[in-house]
């Protein structure tokens, strides 16, 4: 019984070959390693090397011969006759898939990447129904992040929080203060400025089954980090076939801020929206802040949760109940109106909410959607407002080339097409890095007047 | 006697593995082991199972054939199918086994070095006792990372061993051209991490450094630093000519420092019979031939897989 040597692929690319030289001669003993002939491909000149030892039958294929497909039998080998000879494939099933069948009858239909995030279950799934008389409280958004991060690690041991300055100096915007007092050093830990590193000092600390909350001191800073955001935590889940998790929760202030130029205001939602394996929220008010987070913690996937610095102190109500937690990937209507619907997050909200008050006293009744999280996109809760106003505006406040704005604009366009009585229009950031002067900084945000411009204009009353 | 077995499955699967890559049933990257068999066995050998827990980068295979994973899951994960130990979803680079402490399997360079010392955090954490290991090449000992995690490493006294498996190329480029201190072991020194250098074709120098090392780590000193000086005997990668060394420089090599080798002679001067080792070769291209089969012949992952296990949850 003999042992087939084939054309060996020898780059993931390869499909033929140059046989550029025997090094064997029929006849030679060889053992495993042994240069058998060197072969070229399209980049370079590889040796190939025996992997059962035995004595060369025949040479099939005589050296100098150009385009030996990958797979051909080009010498055969007299084996020792052990177990592997025996396991050499036949010719006939070794020959290799040249190409994967024709792509895969498309598998599900991959219409917008976050179409398909709209998983069914979510339209039973609603926020919490509060008892009637539940007190609310005004709280902070500051305070409220802070409030869901105590909770959570009363609630749970395995929770800690970890970035710079979260400790002693009680947070660089004071979100996480009176925390160390509470749990101590332990749970609460400065790390040097590093985020590269504590990033995946988190990322580590969660497969080896803690609950990490790490914070940037500004998500302008994660761009150091991005490759354990991605690479790490987002798709170990999918590259273990589900073995190895990584319930971790990247958190800090996201968008301008406020006449901290181009390095320091930038709105990363739509980049991390983009990637599969992450949950991405961005609320506004302080109770969504402080249920969602509490969500963010407790879920079993990488979670990044973007806050806005000029949002921290502003103050909202939060329900006093035992255990505020909301539903992750639930949009929310904060103001119902007929007539047409703008859609937003995070600090957006606010410029739409006050954009829809103007619009009140000219007659236009409009519904403000805040989508809370980013992704999974709630493209339900936004559709179906659609179909009610027939008309809708995205405001965001971030850039406007691949952003929340387009991939709303592409799903209301492949789903909602029938109800829409205008073109969807997009109120962003103009597309320049932010610039720091006062006029030209004003000049480059959104504001509640492009809204309302907007918002007339799809209701042909511009 | 395990050592020997251990490696020499090691090296007859990576063997197969590019015999496998030859014909097409393995795809994309693979990068062998073969020659540096020594220092995951000498290492794999100290550590105590479901305690400590063990990462590192894409040349992978040996680490977890060390740590007594199934070879068939191994391979069927090389050849892309249902059964693999990533269900066919990592391939080569991306292999892990939580149930054995082992973290992966990480694809990009110097990556496992932070996450490690995340999972060192999680040892002290949770006071279990437990150290990791975390193995990265001469190439990765260049990236940023590792210096920011040896800061943190030393400033919390975490249980972690950082292993650099110095094989002396970084793809293709050698030590020398790409390290202004290429004695790695002395690249702790300004975070006052201490280092030792060790012969990584020597099985039983590994294990020896590895107690140390242990010893140092368990008596809550922080981490250390491990040079094992081994070398590759194939390409980076299949899919590398290797043409920045000689062919004599890499036969000297396997002439005179083979691990296998190396430990053939410890045992015949223990007494034991050529027939004994002879068995054990038997044994092992048996485990592996059957490896193989089970990979080529087992099915590949439905199409339906294609949408699982993105994410944990429902929303």
């Amino acid at each position: 019984m003999g042992i087939e040597i084939k054309m060996p692929a020898l780059s993931p690319t390869m499909e033929e070959g140059t046989l550029a030289k025997w090094l064997v001669k029929e006849g030679d003993e060889v053992r495993s390693g042994d240069i058998l002939a060197e072969i070229e491909t399209d980049k370079a000149t590889m040796e190939f090397e025996a992997v059962d030892e035995g004595k060369i039958g025949a040479i099939v294929v005589p050296e100098g011969t150009e385009g030996v497909k990958v797979g051909t039998v080009i010498a055969t080998m007299a084996g020792e006759g052990d177990k592997t000879a025996a396991a050499a494939p036949k010719a006939e099933e070794s020959a290799p898939p040249a190409k994967p069948e024709a792509a895969p009858e498309a598998p599900k239909k991959a219409e917008s990447g976050t179409s398909k995030l709209g998983s069914e279950t979510k339209a039973s799934i609603a926020d919490p129904d509060l008892p009637e008389g539940t007190e609310m409280v005004k709280t902070t958004v500051r305070e409220a992040l802070r409030d869901a991060m105590a909770e959570e690690m009363r609630r749970d041991e395995r929770v800690f929080v970890m970035g710079e300055e979260v400790a002693e100096y009680q947070g660089a915007y004071k979100v996480t203060q009176g925390l160390l007092e509470e749990f101590g050093a332990k749970r609460v830990i400065d790390t040097p400025i590093t985020e590269h590193g504590f990033a995946g000092v988190g990322a580590g600390a969660a497969m080896g089954g803690l609950r990490p909350v790490i914070e940037f001191m500004t998500f302008n800073f994660a761009m150091q980090a991005i490759d354990h955001i991605i690479n790490s935590a987002a798709k170990t889940n999918y590259m273990s076939g589900g073995q190895m998790r990584c319930p971790i929760v990247f958190r800090g202030p996201n968008g301008a801020a406020s006449r901290v130029a181009a390095q320091h205001s930038q709105n990363y939602g739509p980049w991390y929206a983009a990637v599969p394996g992450l949950i991405v929220i961005a609320p506004y008010d302080a109770a969504d802040a402080k249920g969602l987070l509490k969500a963010a913690i407790r879920s079993e996937d990488p979670v990044v949760f973007l806050e806005n610095e000029l949002v921290y102190g502003r103050s909202f109500d939060v329900p006093k109940v035992d255990d505020y937690v909301l539903p992750i990937g639930k949009a929310r209507i904060v103001r119902e109106g007929k007539d047409v619907t703008l859609v937003s997050y995070s600090i957006g909200v606010g410029v739409a909410l006050d954009a829809a008050e103007t619009l009140a006293g000219e007659g236009i009744d409009a519904e403000v959607i805040d989508l809370r999280t980013l992704r999974p996109l709630d493209t339900a809760t936004v559709l179906q407002s659609l179909k009610k106003t027939n008309r809708l505006v995205v405001v965001e406040e971030g850039w406007p080339v691949c952003s929340i704005s387009s991939e709303i604009a592409a799903v209301v366009m492949e789903q909602g097409f029938d109800d829409l009585d205008a073109p969807v229009l997009r109120v962003t950031n103009e597309d320049v890095p932010l610039p720091y002067a006062a006029n030209l900084e004003k000049a480059a945000l959104i504001d509640a007047d492009r809204v309302v411009t907007a918002a007339k204009k799809v209701c042909y009353k511009g | 006697m395990e050592f020997y077995r251990q490696m020499v499955l090691i090296r007859r699967f990576e063997e197969k593995a590019g015999q496998l890559y030859g014909l097409g049933l393995i795809g994309g990257f693979c990068h062998l082991y073969i020659g540096q068999e020594a220092v995951a066995v000498g290492i794999q050998s100290a550590l105590e199972p479901g305690k400590d827990s063990v990462i590192t980068g894409y040349r992978d295979h040996g680490h977890m054939l060390a740590y007594g994973i199934d070879p068939k899951l191994i391979m069927a994960e090389l050849t892309g199918r249902e059964a693999g130990i990533s269900r066919g979803k990592g391939g080569s680079m991306h292999m892990f086994s939580v149930e054995h402490k082992f973290f992966g399997g990480h694809g990009i360079v110097g990556a496992q070095v932070s996450l490690g010392t995340g999972l060192g955090f999680a040892h002290k954490y949770r006071g279990d006792g437990g150290v990791c290991v975390a193995y990265f090449g001469d190439g990765a000992a260049n990236q940023g990372q590792v210096y920011e995690s040896f800061n943190m490493a030393e400033l919390w006294k975490l249980p972690i061993i950082f292993v650099i498996e110095n094989n002396q190329y970084a793809m293709g480029t050698s030590v020398n051209r790409s390290s202004a201190e290429d004695q790695l072991y002395r690249r702790g020194e300004s975070f006052r991490i201490p280092g030792l250098q060790v012969d990584g074709m020597d099985v039983l120098a590994v294990r020896g450094a590895t107690e140390e090392a242990l010893k140092w780590v368990q008596d809550g000193n922080g981490p250390i630093l491990l040079e094992m000086k081994t070398y590759r005997y194939r390409g980076h990668s299949m899919s590398d000519p290797a043409k920045y060394r000689s062919r004599e420089e890499v036969q000297a090599m396997r002439e005179k420092s083979d691990p296998i080798e190396g430990a053939k002679k410890y045992l015949a001067e223990m007494g034991v019979s050529e027939d004994e080792l002879k068995k054990i070769d038997q044994d092992i291209r048996k485990i592996v031939s059957d490896a193989a089969d089970f990979a080529e012949t087992s099915p590949e992952p439905e199409l339906s897989e294609l949408y699982t296990d993105v994410l944990v949850e429902q929303y």
